[in-house]
């Protein structure tokens, strides 16, 4: 899933402050998977947000919905009737919802209201842990299902580095080192003998780097 | 091994002498003079010196300008060279760069994380890895191409080492390691610094068991202790560096005031013991700001002159 985080109230607060009629508008997805922007979310910060205004002296509007997706055209479009009664939209989905709000509604200013962070899973609540970057070109396959994209602190596709310590990283004794990671689970499979397989040179195209993607299905579309 | 390339260092080695190299750090300002002299006070013990590149990732002087200064001063530089800061277009145009001033040796590294360093902001770029960063270089030299398939004119002509780190973890992959740097194309290997004698011994065996120092030059890395601080701290603080316990008393039993002779000592005796040792093709003497000890100890291991070859 999409991991995000809570802004904290106070840029939310700076956000919003020349606006009236606001509405907080979670989603039923990842981020309320992770706890972030889920309908939960959406009624803690509209409370925190009433109580700030309201003792600023300050009439605000505050209404809150989630929809089950941001992503999607079909759910987006749930709250049109309603759109011309807010002048402004904290969205709590992750970075794609926010900016598929703003296309949809495109004179209302939409504002974050989570820092989106990274693809990855709940290891237990409460701890949300990155696995992928998706560049694009998956290499699982030749790292024991370990990916170094995302978890070498320095996408080595050749490693570890130097600085793997007692199965660490050299940037934190917390995280692990995604080779010595990579190295257990090769060894676990049997398949040790695949580490001295040169992984070549990784085309990046598909990464970030190519610019903006896209994914083009032409058997699914009508 | 034949020679491949015009580097003196690879001419040495081949030669079968052993080769002695050190390294100068670039300082934080423009300042030519800083590596000059540093360069000055062990041009004549040395047969090549390594510039390292934003070491630690503090930003300093480039690794290639202070480089192109050593070899304005006839010297023979090793042009340190990290992935973390540029991407394959920079590699390759700062290889051609180096050619261009008939630089003849590289170490390829992946270099420390921007986190230790003064911009831990900054992105990292590692478009390629250090044993990526070696093929690229093999790559241009011996078929005359860039990554992209386009044709050289005038390839670079460079002997092309890595580091080589037989303490780090996990042990069991530090041989098939250094043979994935062979098969990428490594031709000399420059290590960390060795006070675990005994398992730097094994892995050179099991190494050359594999028949694997038959195709690349090991050179030993060692560093003086200047007190036993440094010693403690090299032990307990520096990942990736063993330090066996008497050594670190032989410092601590040894009077602060002659804590850095006894440094040198040691190193002395390191030196002494590795070149009995099977695999050991010579000596980095890494003597970090501590650049004047490097003569007295080449001179006393017994490495002293230098060979010379053409
Ligand atoms: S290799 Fe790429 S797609 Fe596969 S897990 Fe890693 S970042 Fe994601
Ligand atoms: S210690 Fe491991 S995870 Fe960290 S940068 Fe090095 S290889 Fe990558």
């Amino acid at each position: 899933m999409i991991v995000a985080d809570k802004k904290p109230i106070e840029e939310i607060i700076e956000e919003i402050k020349n606006h009236e009629k606001i509405l907080i508008l979670g989603c039923n997805e990842c981020v309320t998977v992770c706890e972030a922007g889920g309908k939960k979310e959406v009624g803690v910060l509209a409370s925190a947000l009433r109580m700030y205004f309201l003792n600023q002296g300050k009439q605000v509007k505050i209404d809150e919905i989630t929809l089950e997706r941001q992503c999607d055209h079909e759910y987006l479009e749930e709250i049109r009737d309603r759109m011309d009664q807010y002048d402004a939209v904290v969205s709590l989905a992750c970075g794609v919802g926010v900016q598929f709000m703003a296309e949809k509604y495109h004179s209302t200013p939409i504002y974050p209201g989570v820092n989106t962070c990274f693809l990855g899973v709940t290891e237990e609540r409460g701890l949300w842990t990155e696995r992928c970057q998706a560049c694009g070109h998956c290499i699982l396959a030749s790292t024991g299902g370990i990916c170094p994209v995302a978890r070498c602190a320095k996408r080595i596709l050749n490693g570890p580095c130097g600085g793997s310590t007692k199965g660490k990283c050299e940037i934190d004794k917390e995280i692990d080192c995604a080779w010595q990671l990579i190295i257990d689970r090769l060894k676990a499979l049997d398949r040790l003998d695949e580490y001295e397989e040169l992984c070549p040179l990784k085309d990046w195209s598909t990464d970030r780097a190519g610019g903006p993607r896209k994914v083009v299905r032409e058997d699914v579309q009508q | 091994m034949k020679v491949k390339t015009p580097s003196k260092l690879e001419k040495i080695l081949a030669a079968g002498h052993y080769a002695v190299t050190s390294e100068v750090g670039p300082p934080r300002g423009s300042d030519p003079e800083n590596i000059t002299k540093k360069a000055e006070m062990i041009k004549d013990y040395v047969d090549a010196i390594n510039v390292t590149d934003n070491q630690t990732s503090v930003t300093r002087m480039c690794s290639l300008a202070a480089c192109i200064r050593l070899k304005l001063m006839g010297l023979e530089p090793v042009l340190q060279m990290v992935t973390r800061d540029r991407n394959r277009i920079a590699l390759q145009s700062d290889i051609l760069g180096a050619a261009s001033y008939d630089i003849h040796n590289i170490l390829c590294l992946s270099g420390d994380h921007q986190s230790f360093g003064d911009c831990a902001q900054g992105q990292n770029v590692h478009d390629l890895d250090s044993m990526q960063l070696i093929q690229t270089v093999r790559h241009m030299r011996d078929e005359g191409k860039f990554l992209g398939g386009g044709d050289i004119s005038r390839p670079p002509e460079m002997f092309v080492g890595a580091a080589a780190n037989p303490f780090a973890d996990p042990f069991e992959i530090r041989v098939p390691r250094l043979a994935k740097k062979v098969a990428a194309g490594v031709e000399f290997i420059q290590t960390q610094c060795i006070y675990n004698m005994e398992k730097f011994e094994l892995w050179l065996k099991m190494a050359g068991d594999r028949g694997l120092l038959d195709n690349v030059y090991i050179l030993a890395g060692v560093t003086p202790f200047k007190s036993a601080g440094m010693a403690r701290y090299m032990k307990n603080r520096v990942p990736g560096i063993e330090v066996p316990d008497e050594l670190v008393k032989r410092m601590a039993d040894t009077p602060k005031e002659k804590q850095s002779e006894e440094g040198i000592n040691i190193c002395i005796e390191q030196i002494e013991h590795l070149k009995g040792v099977e695999g050991v093709h010579g000596f980095h003497v890494m003597a970090i700001e501590w650049e004047e000890m490097v003569p007295g100890i080449v001179e006393r291991s017994g490495l002293y002159p230098r060979p010379i070859v053409d």
